[in-house]
């Protein structure tokens, strides 16, 4: 299941890769036994998502099948069968909240209620000023820094609803908060225990 | 207890540098010649002795596994490392790749020379985006060092090591539908047999083994298999890195001993239950897929694959989740419900309706909006679709269901009673 999987949005006709991105897309598909070239589909559709506003138009779907010599109907599958691709827009940072038993038993609830009560979105919606898109997810696998969201690339961990709220402020004022653990402890290390 | 010279992983917290340089402190890539020179016979013998099972839940002999590669032909074979990390509760192999990639790269080496494979995919889940980071510029370090590439580390062996990133489905940490991802495809288990190590990555000889498995092989071979053998019970034996999420007061990964007691792991590492011991409701051992068990269990039970079976439980992955008498333990159950509907790859009937099917009547059960008999259909439901299959995520969908009720059934009928007399 890909979420939000709203195939009606508006898609831009044509897509092509950035000069330096069709040079990644080569390496990457160097890592791949000759005639073994649609391994490469993830990490194509990868770069083509990073590079449209973090969305994944048929368009690019379509340059990543003639790249690779796949049927379209191949990469649409792929694309719409793992949940990192977002085939409609989304906001400017997207709020991937953990809600499976390990970080609801330690408050994922109230990230959530953040989300509603400050954003005024729930899963699968986007806030009015297109700053925030928020998904319900599954387990991210960082249970121990429980509970945890991932906006865009970073993990924000050992959060609680305040410290959540915070870190939206800042990101709609274009400050860069401080990624990991919230609370200031390094890794997975108990908490209170000293370095070794 | 686990000594601290017998430690494996001394970087999991990332406390000390976790590149090249700092590595080497650490004792990685300091003789890897020498173990390759040991030869692929003796290092598959070495890893069987050391009675190292597989890390990523299933607990499978390693060295066995190793040993049904088929003997070299023209077919390519391959090493791919299981780093799809997404099983709930579970969280090491991100802190070994984050923190220890070389140790895991070193592993790799090792394991790629006794199964005959010159390349290796570490297939890594999508989300790990910093973490994914961390293991390129570590294979990056690696290659320009002479570790890894033509002639490894100066032993005569060819290894290339290859990342690779997917993008968000549980179903790919079971290792058929790896290969299908990998492979460019929908991550969707394959029909056993023919087994990987027949056909496996494009239909070449292939192994699939787990982060942690990989990345203790160099120790293992350093030390001896007498030295692993000796920790833990017979047949459990090794380290392990244990996750501790849920009601506890510093949760926490570890690496311990195998066979520790849960209430000492518990007790020592992640500060105890919140509000003590004697508060403590129930723990899924071993990540979402085992069956929860009860306090009186959890006193004595030791932390083993044989002791957590012999409960009708598992160690899988050794992630355990904590939940006190604040839970709402049908509601944690029902939302793992919701977990392995979300992640059915549909392929199979039994699966795709039935983990929607059970999600449905948990939730009813949550509200205690269900009649007694239904509690029996439930069950009777995760033994249907167990075993009928193409792969086991069918069945772990139904086992957690089957631990709620096995050890927690007057609680679910007492909520349809309470339903059902408010409603009155």
């Amino acid at each position: 299941m890909s979420a939000p999987a709203n195939m009606n949005a508006k898609q831009p006709k044509t897509f092509a890769f950035t000069p330096a991105n069709l040079e990644k897309a080569k390496w990457f598909i160097a890592k791949y036994p000759k005639n073994r070239e649609a391994s490469a589909v993830i990490p194509l559709l990868q770069l083509a998502q990073a590079q449209h506003d973090n969305w994944l138009p048929v368009a690019a779907m379509d340059v990543v099948a003639e790249m690779l010599e796949m049927p379209p109907v191949r990469v649409y599958e792929v694309a719409s069968f793992y949940t990192m691709f977002n085939r409609a827009p989304v906001g400017k940072f997207l709020l991937q909240v953990c809600t499976t038993t390990p970080c609801w038993l330690r408050g994922s609830d109230d990230i959530k209620h953040v989300c509603k009560s400050k954003l005024g979105i729930s899963d699968g919606e986007t806030s009015k000023d297109g700053m925030f898109s928020m998904m319900e997810v599954e387990c991210l696998g960082a249970c121990v820094n429980a509970p945890m969201v991932q906006i865009n690339d970073d993990y924000y961990e050992d959060l609680t609803g305040d410290s959540f709220a915070q870190i939206c402020d800042e990101l709609a004022a274009g400050k860069t908060p401080s990624i990991g653990s919230q609370t200031g402890r390094q890794g997975s290390h108990p908490a209170s225990a000293k370095k070794a | 207890m686990l000594a601290e010279k017998d430690k494996v992983f001394t970087n999991l917290y990332g406390f000390d540098d976790w590149k090249l340089a700092g590595a080497r402190k650490r004792g990685v890539w300091s003789n890897t010649k020498e173990l390759l020179a040991l030869g692929q016979a003796k290092i598959i013998d070495e890893v069987k002795n050391s009675g190292l099972r597989g890390r990523g839940g299933a607990g499978f002999s390693t060295g066995m596994k190793w040993s049904f590669m088929p003997k070299p032909s023209d077919r390519p074979h391959y090493l791919v490392v299981n780093a799809d990390e997404s099983e709930p509760g579970t969280c090491k192999d991100r802190d070994i790749i984050r923190f220890d990639p070389h140790r895991l790269l070193e592993g790799i080496v090792c394991g790629a020379f006794a199964i005959n494979a010159h390349a290796s995919y570490i297939y890594i889940r999508g989300e790990f985006v910093n973490e994914a980071k961390n293991m390129q510029i570590a294979i990056e370090e690696a290659y320009a060092a002479g570790l890894i590439g033509k002639n490894a580390c100066g032993s005569g062996w060819d290894i290339d090591i290859y990342l690779h990133r997917g993008a968000g489905a549980y179903i790919c940490g079971e290792e058929s539908a790896l290969l299908e991802s990998l492979e460019g495809k929908k991550g969707q288990p394959r029909n056993k047999p023919p087994f990987p190590a027949n056909a496996g990555l494009y239909a070449s000889p292939t192994t699939v083994n787990n982060v942690e498995t990989i990345a203790v092989v160099p120790e293992i071979l350093r030390r001896g298999a007498a030295w692993f053998a000796g920790m833990g019970r017979e047949k459990n034996s090794g380290n392990k890195v244990y996750c501790i999420s849920g009601h506890v007061n510093q949760p926490c990964n570890v690496e311990e001993v195998m066979s520790i007691p849960m209430r000492e792991l518990i007790e020592k590492y992640a500060g105890g239950v919140r509000g003590g011991w004697d508060n403590l409701l129930a723990v899924i051992p071993g990540g979402s897929s085992t069956p929860l068990l009860p306090k009186d269990i959890c006193n004595t039970v030791l932390m083993d694959f044989d002791a957590l079976k012999a409960v009708q439980s598992g160690l899988g992955t050794a992630g355990l989740i904590v939940m006190d008498k604040s839970t709402d333990l049908i509601y944690a159950i029902a939302r793992l419900s919701r977990f392995y509907m979300h992640e059915s790859c549909g392929q199979c009937t039994p699966c795709r309706e039935g983990t929607g099917w059970m999600y449905r009547v948990m939730q009813r059960m949550v509200k205690g909006n269900a009649r007694l008999e239904e509690i029996d259909m439930l069950i009777d439901v995760t033994r249907e679709i167990e075993g009928h299959t193409i792969c086991a995520h069918g069945d772990a969908a139904g086992w957690p269901i089957q631990g709620l009720i096995r050890h927690f059934r007057p609680m679910v009928e007492q909520r349809i009673l309470d339903y059902r007399k408010q409603a009155a």
